[in-house]
């Protein structure tokens, strides 16, 4: 006999209290392998206005493409002290940031390799179950390829892949927008 | 290759909707566009774990650290974490927090008019024992009014945090209290329309857990998504 998965709810605007001691903007430690990045954006609601009371999490695989999980079975190495996983809050503006490195490619459907990628899930006060996306890296030619990707029209495709930013190599910005012509796309995994 | 085996999709009903229209501060906030599903990959099927060393044994008692004890009614929150197989979820973080007796927030944000309280924090985690299990002393919360509409108040919660073995199984809810009159007004609880589904949120009083001349037991059990049992077909 099986059970339902319970109902999720909205973190509300205080999670502040109970969740920063796991604030994580910095994936980055000491001699790990992998090229640094620092991706900065906003969270913008349907006026365009920045959402002040949000947080995002991501979650990825270290620069060999090894996720740090019972589940990656893959013969590759993890890198010590690289977990993959950060959370932090949008300030006033809406803007987030987090320090880390590219991840390598992992595996996906077909046997193919996935484009570097980060799982992203964001968390709001009016936002009643989690918001599911992902984020990839610009000039990336195995973007083209990647089956993720592909499944999303190719119009709103950019919504998923950070932008350079001109002065400062390194620095990508990616914004998560809620609603409207620019509406990131979120994904459905029956969650 | 590998096939990577899913999360099953929920029961219809027993998930909210993202647009709720008496929740007011969905409307902006909720995405317009129809969700793109996706494949289950690695990505999705592995996700941040936690070793016990993270969480100090002391940070699942909310009552405690302070100069003196916090003010309200002491109660015992506590149950098991389990998938939709009914198989128990060990070491999972489980991540809490809410308003005070009063009904006060110690957050920067929440001006309602209600005494904060200098040992009351309103926060605490704990990782699940091997069994699923876990237990949080604190203090039964105040009910709180909110802007949503004309007279609005939340009804007593405690907010929920879990992440489970998986990107996939990551759930944030509330556990709401029983006999809340609050409960039928409250549009957040009532986003989800599966009515069982609902009533899942609220605790049961637990005479089990209650401890004699100390604390009321309320239990709480919260169940993550259960896996495929075949791998998906593409």
């Amino acid at each position: 006999m099986s059970v339902h998965a319970t109902t999720s709810q909205t973190v509300g605007p205080f999670f502040k209290i109970g969740l920063e001691w796991l604030y994580r903007d910095n994936l980055i430690v000491e001699g790990v392998s992998g090229e640094r990045v620092t991706i900065q954006g906003r969270v913008l609601d349907g006026d365009g206005l920045p959402v002040p009371d949000a947080f995002v999490e991501i979650w990825q695989a270290n620069a060999h493409g090894k996720y740090n999980h019972p589940e990656d079975t893959q013969d590759k190495p993890l890198e010590p002290g690289f977990n993959g996983y950060g959370r932090v809050p949008t300030n006033a503006e809406g803007m987030f940031r987090f320090n880390t490195i590219k991840p390598g490619p992992v595996p996906g459907p077909n046997g193919k390799q996935q484009a570097p990628h980060l799982a992203v899930s964001v968390f709001m006060r009016g936002v009643l179950r989690r918001l599911v996306t992902r984020m990839y890296f610009p000039d990336d030619e195995r973007n083209s390829g990647d089956h993720i990707l592909n499944l999303v029209e190719a119009a709103r495709r950019t919504t998923l892949i950070a932008k350079n930013t001109a002065d400062d190599p390194g620095s990508l910005k990616w914004n998560v927008v809620l609603q409207g012509p620019e509406e990131t796309v979120f994904f459905d995994l029956g969650l | 290759m590998n096939r990577i085996a899913g999360y099953r999709p929920p029961l219809p009903g027993t998930q909210p909707n993202h647009l709720h229209h008496p929740y007011v501060s969905s409307i902006k906030r909720a995405p317009t566009k129809p969700l793109v599903p996706i494949p289950y990959t690695l990505s999705e099927v592995t996700g941040p774990t936690f070793g016990t060393e993270i969480v100090a044994p002391k940070a699942s008692d909310l009552t405690h650290g302070r100069s003196g004890e916090p003010l309200g009614e002491r109660i015992i929150v506590s149950g098991r974490v389990f998938d939709e197989d009914n198989r128990p979820l060990a070491n999972t973080l489980v991540e809490i927090w809410q308003a005070n007796a009063a009904g006060r927030y110690l957050h920067e944000v929440d001006q309602h008019q209600a005494p904060l309280d200098p040992n009351f924090t309103g926060c605490g985690r704990a990782i699940t024992d091997a069994e699923g299990r876990y237990r949080f002393l604190t203090i039964r919360p105040g009910e709180y009014p909110w802007r949503n509409h004309y007279n609005s108040w939340r009804p007593a919660h405690i907010h929920f945090s879990l992440f489970g073995p998986a990107f996939a199984t990551r759930l944030v809810t509330q556990m709401y209290f029983p006999g809340d009159p609050l409960l039928s007004f409250d549009p957040i609880f009532n986003c989800t329309a599966d009515e069982e589904a609902r009533s899942r949120l609220i605790s049961v009083f637990d005479w089990e857990s209650t401890l004699p001349e100390h604390a009321l037991g309320y239990r709480f059990d919260i169940v993550l998504r259960g896996r495929d049992a075949t791998p998906m077909e593409e």
